[in-house]
């Protein structure tokens, strides 16, 4: 990041530049501001009491755990996978890496309520698979495997997404070193790729759990809504809403509303760490620059 | 170093790289391919009949519509958010720029009460609104605030790095060269925006299009009118009409891969722009 320009002829007119800032900032408080804090307003509507009162709540606290679990199981998942396509896409060159890339990036083209639609096409009674696993008494969707492989699905890419292109910036000199110095397999990945991707791995495992915690749309469609069973925060939000129990709707949604503001706080520290990282390595286009050579 | 000198050296890559494949197949791409497998076993009579049903029509029509509306105004805001962030300086910018990203990090349905519940016609935004005569929430109205908050971060996040990146010297020569600040914006900034401009709108455009939980509280939902195409999925997936609910949903599914491959050829044309 440059920050901002100093040179006093290079920006605009005072009376421009103030006009430009004021809608900004108006745009800024009315579209993330104040939705922000009446999230936690609407939560404390009733008091500390009635706050409390919704959390405590037995169907909210399995709601949180089934939450916490599909996020538990998707997550570490994803980073095995999101390193493993770091290093065979970063590292080598093969026909199709681009292909390959474009297919890692699909389940964020596609529709939250598409994504749980094809679990649903897959497992559902009348699916695939799904009548021949009932019958052997395999339930998937309806039950609690269908929200961890919808999990899964929707925060798939984003540590493979963070991993290549620094696996690929980082070239290969360091690890074919230590291999000639005698390291094996495990002790290289230890001691000279971890190290040059921790941060962008721990940046891709904060957006999938963001993602993996916050999912409704794809949950939604195989949970089929049990309470107490099958449902996550967010669908726990959207049934006390529907009640018009708003209060403890919003109670529950100030939870994931902390998990935002989180998110946000450690995205923004990992992106300098990040950044500064990309700044001393010397490659400066990690993306083109090895297939046009 | 050429590719078999490499691969003696470096090892692993069969092992990850049948991870990689395997993993995507299983979890991505052979749950996607049920979704054409299963459209393939309706007639075509049956398909066509399906998407050209008027209320699914009015569904696609709202969704693209409302999508390109709020990327519209996205790309409008959005711009002026970027530029503010690149290149002016206040107390408080740090805060504001991660703050950019809420929409990525609030789970949609925390996004679909609150914004319900600030533009209902008694909230804190949809009282002042209604008394004007205007209302927001359970009208289209409330579908395009929804979609310009998801869409928010893809065009401020897709244009900051090139409004940073923008080579002051060039700004500088035209600015020496006798061009007034509003000339150099309009010949010399701009153009150079563009292609990323055109990013950002197609990305919070292929967003919206898609979009389920901040929306399903706002819109109402009254078919023919304020009705999203996924949540057309989701009502016939609940009367158990799968072969419906697929029709539907495989028209999206081609829509977003077409905005995928537009996408990806802006993208290089936004790279070209910056290093070339």
């Amino acid at each position: 990041m440059s920050g901002p320009l100093k040179r006093g002829h290079l920006t605009e007119p005072a009376v421009v530049r103030r006009t430009i800032m004021a809608i900004a900032f108006v745009f800024i408080a009315l579209f993330l501001v104040v939705p922000l804090a009446a999230v936690f307003g609407e939560a404390f509507a009733k008091g500390w009491d009635a706050y409390r009162a919704a959390i405590v709540e037995p169907d909210a606290l399995a709601a949180l755990r089934l939450t916490l679990l599909a996020a538990a199981i998707a997550v570490p998942l994803n980073v095995v996978f999101g390193v493993a396509a770091g290093w065979a896409i970063g590292k080598f060159q093969f026909p199709g890496r681009h292909v390959l890339m474009t297919l890692i990036d699909l389940p964020f083209a596609v529709s939250p309520v598409i994504s749980g639609l094809v679990f649903v096409l897959l497992f559902g009674r009348r699916g695939w698979l799904g009548g021949w696993m009932i019958d052997h008494g395999m339930k998937v969707v309806f039950a609690v495997p269908g929200i961890i492989l919808a999990t899964i699905f929707v925060s798939f890419p984003f540590v493979a997404r963070e991993i290549v292109p620094i696996m690929e910036a980082t070239g290969t000199e360091e690890e074919e070193a230590a291999r000639v110095l005698g390291a094996g397999g495990l002790q290289m990945f230890r001691r000279v790729t971890l190290p040059n991707i921790k941060w962008g791995l721990l940046y891709g495992v904060i957006l999938a759990n963001a993602r993996a915690m916050g999912e409704f749309g794809a949950v939604s469609v195989v949970s089929g809504h049990i309470r107490g069973m099958t449902n996550t925060l967010p669908l726990h939000v959207e049934i006390l809403y529907n009640e018009y129990n708003a209060q403890a709707a919003f109670a529950v949604a100030s939870l994931l509303g902390c998990l935002a503001i989180v998110t946000l706080i450690l995205k923004a520290v990992l992106e300098r760490r990040v950044r500064a990282r990309a700044a001393v390595s010397e490659h400066d286009e990690p993306w083109e620059s090895k297939s046009a050579a | 170093m050429t590719h078999a000198a490499r691969r003696r050296v470096l090892p692993g890559f069969g092992l990850t790289m049948g991870i990689t494949v395997l993993y995507l197949s299983l979890v991505v791409l052979i749950p996607l391919a049920t979704l054409p497998a299963t459209a393939f076993t309706m007639s075509w009579e049956a398909f066509r009949a399906t998407i050209s049903d008027p209320r699914v029509v009015a569904s696609y029509k709202l969704s693209l519509g409302a999508a390109f509306v709020a990327a519209a105004i996205n790309a409008v805001f959005g711009s002026l958010v970027a530029w503010t962030l690149a290149r002016y300086s206040f107390p408080g910018r740090r805060i504001v720029d991660a703050l950019i990203d809420l929409p990525f990090a609030l789970p949609t349905a925390v996004a679909g009460i609150v914004l319900t519940t600030l533009y209902a016609p008694s909230g804190w935004l949809g009282a002042p609104l209604a008394r004007h005569g205007i209302d927001v929430a359970f009208t289209r109205t409330g579908i395009i605030v929804a979609l310009v908050f998801i869409g928010l971060p893809f065009v401020v996040r897709t244009l900051q790095p090139v409004i940073e990146e923008l080579d002051p010297d060039v700004e500088e020569a035209a600015t020496s060269l006798g061009a007034r600040r509003m000339a150099v914006l309009w010949h010399v900034v701009l153009p150079n925006l563009l292609p990323a401009w055109l990013t950002g709108f197609a990305l919070a455009f292929a967003r919206a299009i898609g979009e389920y939980g901040s929306v399903v509280f706002i819109s109402g939902n009254m078919p023919m009118r304020t009705e999203i195409a996924p949540l057309l999925i989701m009502t016939k997936l609940e009367q158990y009409d799968y072969a419906g609910a697929t029709a539907i949903a495989l028209v999206m599914l081609l829509l977003s891969f077409a905005l995928l491959l537009a996408i990806n050829g802006l993208q290089a044309w936004t790279r070209r722009r910056v290093t070339g």
